[in-house]
C-alpha cells in the first residue's frame, strides 16, 4: 500500500495489526535474548587483495545473504542486482530474503551477533538506525563511497548519489546506510482540474493566500492534509521555515541550539499555517482523517491541494481518476527576503541499505551494494516502479508519468539547493513533540508562539537528557 | 502401580510447566532485570543503571498523561459496562424467552470479532464527514452535534471509551443473564408478592444474588482498562493525540520500545503497569471476600 519507508512514518493497516497483536507480549519476548547473549567479535577483513577489478577486495567464493523489504517496490530489483553478482562471481552463493517485517526478523540476528551481509532496513517496523549505531551494529561504508562505480568510468560511487543521499546515511562522521531512493516534499494538485479552473500554481506564500481565497469561493476546500498524521503537514511547514531561515536554520534546529525553534523563520512559517488554519482554508474534518481517506478526498477533487512526499502518486494509483494528472509543486518562498530560492525542495533519500558490522561477508556486502547502486539497476528500477533512484540521471530518456515527471523536474530545477531535516531519524521524541505541537496549531488550540515555546522545551529537554546519543551537522 | 501412576502425573504436568516457565515466567523475570537496564534492543550488551528507568517515569509528561488516562478508563469503563449490562441482563428476564435468546445471541456479536477489525470499523464510524454517526446526526437534524469525534480532545477518550464499551458489553450480558437464570424463581415470586416493583427486586433481589459475578467482571474489566492499547493504536489520532489526550500506557510503552530503541526503559513502563494491575485484581478480590462475610 506504501512503498515509503525511511523517512515516511505513516502505518498501513497491516502494521497496525500486527502492533496491536504484539505489542502486549513482545516486550518479555525479545528480552530472553540479551540476558543469555554476549558480544561477538566483529568479522575480520577478508583479506583478499584489492585490485582494480576487485576494488574492495572480495573472496570470491564467499556466500552472500541479502535481506530486503520487499513492500511496495517488491524485490524484483534486488533480485536482478544479485544476479549480475553472481555473474562477476559464480562460486559466490547468493541467498535471497524478501521480507516485510525486516526489522522484526533482524532484531534477534543483531542481538544475537550472526546478522546477514546486506540489510534493507525499511518498512513499518524497521530497526531505529541510530540505535544500530550507537550498538555498533554497522559498519562504515566509506571504502564502497571510494570504490570506482560498476557503470560510469571514472567516477567514484561517491559522486553517482543525488544530492544529500551520503549525508542521509551519515551518523556521528561515518556513513552507514545507502538509501536507494529519492524521496521529494512538495505539495500535489491535479494539473487538469486546475487548468480547467484556471487556478496558477502559486510561487509564493502571498500568493498562495489569494488562490486559497479564490478557490474557496468555488465551494472546493483549498487544502486538506492527513489529519490522523500531523507529520505531514509539517513538511511543508518546516521546508517554508528553512527556505526563510536557510540552511543554518535548519542546523540549529538540528544541532538543538538553545532558541532553535524561536527562529524568526519557523516562527513565521508557523504563522502562515496558523493563517491557513484560521482562515478556513483546510477542509473541515482533515483533522481527523487518515492518509487513505484525505487522499482519496483530493482525489475527488473536494479540496485542491494536499501536502505529501513524491510516493503519492504511487499510492494513488488506482484510485485517482483517469486524466487527474497529479503533479508536485515545490514549496512556496515564505517572504520576498527568503535566503533559499523558490526552487528549493526538501528531499532526502529513503530504501535504507546497510552492512552490518558483524556480517560474515562484510566486503561482499558492500560490492553488492556497489552492483545495486549502478545506473543500469537504478534506470532499470525507475522504469518498474515510476519512484526516483538516488543515483544521479538514472531517469535520463526515460518517458515519465505525470507525477514523477514533475519531481524530476523539480529536482533538477532544484539543483543543489535541497534541504532534510535530520531531527526526525535522530531523535524520535522531538519529532513527537513537533507533530502533537503542528497538529494543535492547525486546529488553532495554541497559538504560533505557543508552538514554538512547546517545542524548544522538549528540544532543550532532549539536549540535556544524557541517555540519549546526540548528534551534530 | 503408584509409581506409574506418578510418572503418568509427571509426564502430564511437566512439559506445560516447562513451556510456561520458558516463555511466561523467565521473561517477565527478565523484563524486571532490562527494566533495571539500558538496553536498546538491537545490542549484545546492556548495562545496568540502577532505578533511573523508573525516577524518569515520574517525569516524562507524556508517560503521565497515560496514567491520567488509564485511570479514567478505570474509572469509567468497568462501571459503564457492568451497569449496562447488568440493566439489558435483568430486562431479558422479562421478555419472551425466545425473544430473549435472539437479544443475547445479537448482544453477544461484537464479542466474536477480533478488536482490532472492532477498531477500524468505529473509525469508519467516527469519520467526520462520510462517517455513520455525523451522517445519522445530520439526518435527524442535529448538525450542532457533529463533531470530528477522534481529533477533538475533549471528545476523543470519550469516544475511545464508547467502543471499548461498545465491545465488551455482550459478553457481560450474557455472563448476568446466566447468573440471573441461577436464581431460584421462588424469590423473585417473593418479591413480587410482597409488592415489589421491578426497581426494587433489582436491587434487594437480583443485584445481591449475582454480586460475585459483578465483582469477577469489575476485575476483567479493570485489567481490560489499563490496557485499551489496541483500540488506541488503531482508532486514534496520532496515535494517542490529539496531543496526548488518548495516550494510553501501553501505547507509551510501544512507541519507547520500538520507536524510540529504549527497552530499558520500555521495561520499566512495563512493569509499573503489571504491578498496576496486580494491584487492582488483589484489591477487588478483597473487596469480594468481605462482602460475602457480610452477606453471612
Amino acid at each position: 500500500m506504501n512503498p515509503e519507508s525511511q523517512l515516511t512514518r505513516y502505518p498501513t493497516r497491516r502494521t497496525l495489526l500486527r502492533t496491536a497483536a504484539v505489542a502486549a507480549v513482545t516486550v518479555p519476548a525479545l528480552a530472553g535474548c540479551v540476558t543469555s547473549g554476549s558480544d561477538d567479535e566483529p568479522a575480520a577483513e577478508s583479506g583478499v587483495e584489492k585490485t582494480a577489478d576487485n576494488p574492495l577486495g572480495v573472496k570470491t567464493d564467499a556466500p552472500l545473504e541479502v535481506v530486503v523489504f520487499k513492500g511496495g517496490y517488491g524485490d524484483d530489483y534486488a533480485i536482478k542486482a544479485e544476479a549480475a553478482y553472481t555473474a562477476k562471481y559464480p562460486q559466490a552463493k547468493v541467498d535471497h530474503k524478501g521480507l516485510q517485517k525486516v526489522g522484526e526478523a533482524m532484531q534477534p540476528r543483531f542481538v544475537g551477533g550472526n546478522p546477514p551481509d546486506v540489510v534493507d532496513n525499511t518498512g513499518a517496523g524497521r530497526l531505529d538506525i541510530g540505535t544500530l549505531v550507537t550498538a555498533g551494529q554497522v559498519s562504515d561504508l566509506a571504502d564502497l563511497l571510494d570504490a570506482p562505480s560498476l557503470d560510469q568510468p571514472g567516477k567514484k560511487v561517491r559522486d553517482t548519489l543525488l544530492p544529500g543521499v551520503i549525508d542521509d546515511g551519515t551518523f556521528a562522521g561515518k556513513t552507514v546506510a545507502l538509501n536507494f531512493t529519492y524521496t521529494v516534499w512538495g505539495l500535489w494538485y491535479s494539473k487538469s482540474f486546475f487548468a480547467s479552473r484556471q487556478w496558477q500554481y502559486p510561487k509564493t506564500w502571498a500568493e498562495m493566500l489569494t488562490l486559497c481565497a479564490e478557490i474557496k469561493k468555488t465551494g472546493v476546500a483549498p487544502w486538506t492534509y492527513q489529519g490522523k498524521y500531523p507529520e505531514y503537514i509539517n513538511d511543508p511547514l518546516l521546508t517554508m521555515a528553512a527556505k526563510a531561515g536557510g540552511l543554518d536554520l535548519i542546523k540549529a534546529v538540528d544541532n538543538l541550539q538553545p532558541g532553535a525553534w524561536k527562529q524568526e523563520g519557523l516562527v513565521q512559517a508557523a504563522t502562515a499555517f496558523a493563517e491557513l488554519a484560521g482562515q478556513g482554508y483546510l477542509m473541515s474534518g482533515s483533522e481527523a482523517l487518515s492518509h487513505t481517506e484525505s487522499q482519496a478526498a483530493w482525489c475527488q477533487k473536494k479540496a485542491a491541494l494536499i501536502p505529501c512526499g513524491s510516493w503519492l502518486e504511487s499510492e494513488q494509483k488506482g484510485v485517482a481518476p483517469a486524466g487527474f494528472d497529479m503533479v508536485m509543486g515545490t514549496v512556496p518562498s515564505l517572504t520576498a527576503s527568503d535566503k533559499l530560492p523558490g526552487a528549493a525542495i526538501q528531499a532526502a533519500s529513503s530504501e535504507s541499505f546497510l552492512v552490518p558490522a558483524k556480517a560474515k561477508n562484510v566486503a561482499g556486502g558492500k560490492e553488492y551494494l556497489r552492483y545495486l547502486f549502478s545506473k543500469e539497476s537504478a534506470t532499470a528500477f525507475a522504469q518498474a516502479n515510476s519512484t526516483l533512484p538516488a543515483v544521479e540521471g538514472a531517469t535520463d530518456g526515460l518517458t515519465l508519468s505525470s507525477g514523477l515527471g514533475s519531481v524530476r523536474d523539480a529536482v533538477t530545477a532544484a539543483k543543489t539547493d535541497t534541504l532534510t531535516y535530520r531531527f526526525r531519524t535522530w531523535y524520535g521524541p522531538l519529532a513527537k513533540a513537533v507533530d502533537d505541537a503542528t497538529g494543535e496549531l492547525v486546529n488553532k488550540r495554541i497559538s504560533p508562539a505557543d508552538w514554538s515555546t512547546r517545542i524548544q522545551k522538549a528540544a532543550d529537554a532532549l539536549a540535556k537528557d544524557t541517555t540519549v546519543t546526540k548528534y551534530t551537522r | 502401580m503408584r509409581h506409574g501412576r506418578w510418572r503418568f502425573l509427571l509426564g502430564a504436568l511437566v512439559p506445560a510447566l516447562v513451556l510456561h516457565v520458558v516463555f511466561v515466567l523467565s521473561p517477565y523475570a527478565q523484563a524486571f532485570y532490562l527494566s533495571l537496564t539500558d538496553w536498546t534492543g538491537v545490542a549484545g550488551q546492556a548495562s545496568f543503571v540502577g532505578v533511573d528507568n523508573y525516577v524518569r517515569l515520574g517525569g516524562d509528561s507524556l508517560f503521565l498523561d497515560a496514567v491520567r488516562n488509564n485511570l479514567v478508563l478505570l474509572a469509567v469503563v468497568p462501571l459503564v459496562t457492568i451497569g449496562i449490562g447488568l440493566f439489558l441482563a435483568s430486562m431479558l428476564r422479562h421478555s419472551p424467552a425466545r425473544l430473549g435468546q435472539g437479544y443475547r445471541i445479537v448482544y453477544f456479536f461484537p464479542q466474536l470479532l477480533s478488536l482490532v477489525v472492532i477498531a477500524v470499523l468505529w473509525s469508519f464510524v467516527y469519520n467526520p464527514n462520510t462517517g455513520l454517526l455525523n451522517s445519522g446526526l445530520r439526518a435527524i437534524g442535529l448538525d450542532g452535534l457533529t463533531r470530528s469525534w477522534l481529533a477533538e480532545p475533549a471528545w476523543a477518550l470519550v469516544a475511545v471509551m464508547a467502543v471499548l464499551v461498545w465491545s465488551s458489553v455482550g459478553f457481560y450480558v450474557v455472563l448476568f443473564s446466566a447468573a440471573i437464570e441461577g436464581i431460584p424463581a421462588e424469590l423473585f415470586e417473593a418479591a413480587k408478592l410482597d409488592g415489589a416493583g421491578r426497581w426494587a427486586t433489582f436491587w434487594k433481589v437480583t443485584l445481591p444474588l449475582v454480586r460475585e459475578s459483578v465483582q469477577v467482571a469489575f476485575v476483567y474489566l479493570g485489567i481490560a482498562a489499563l490496557d485499551a492499547f489496541a483500540v488506541v493504536q488503531i482508532m486514534t489520532v496520532g496515535p494517542g493525540g490529539p496531543d496526548g489526550a488518548t495516550e494510553v500506557i501501553g501505547m507509551s510503552l510501544y512507541r519507547t520500545a520500538f520507536s524510540y530503541g529504549k527497552f530499558g526503559y520500555a521495561s520499566a513502563m512495563g512493569v509499573a503497569l503489571f504491578f498496576a494491575t496486580l494491584t487492582l485484581a488483589v484489591l477487588a478480590l478483597r473487596a469480594g471476600r468481605k462482602e460475602r462475610l457480610e452477606l453471612a
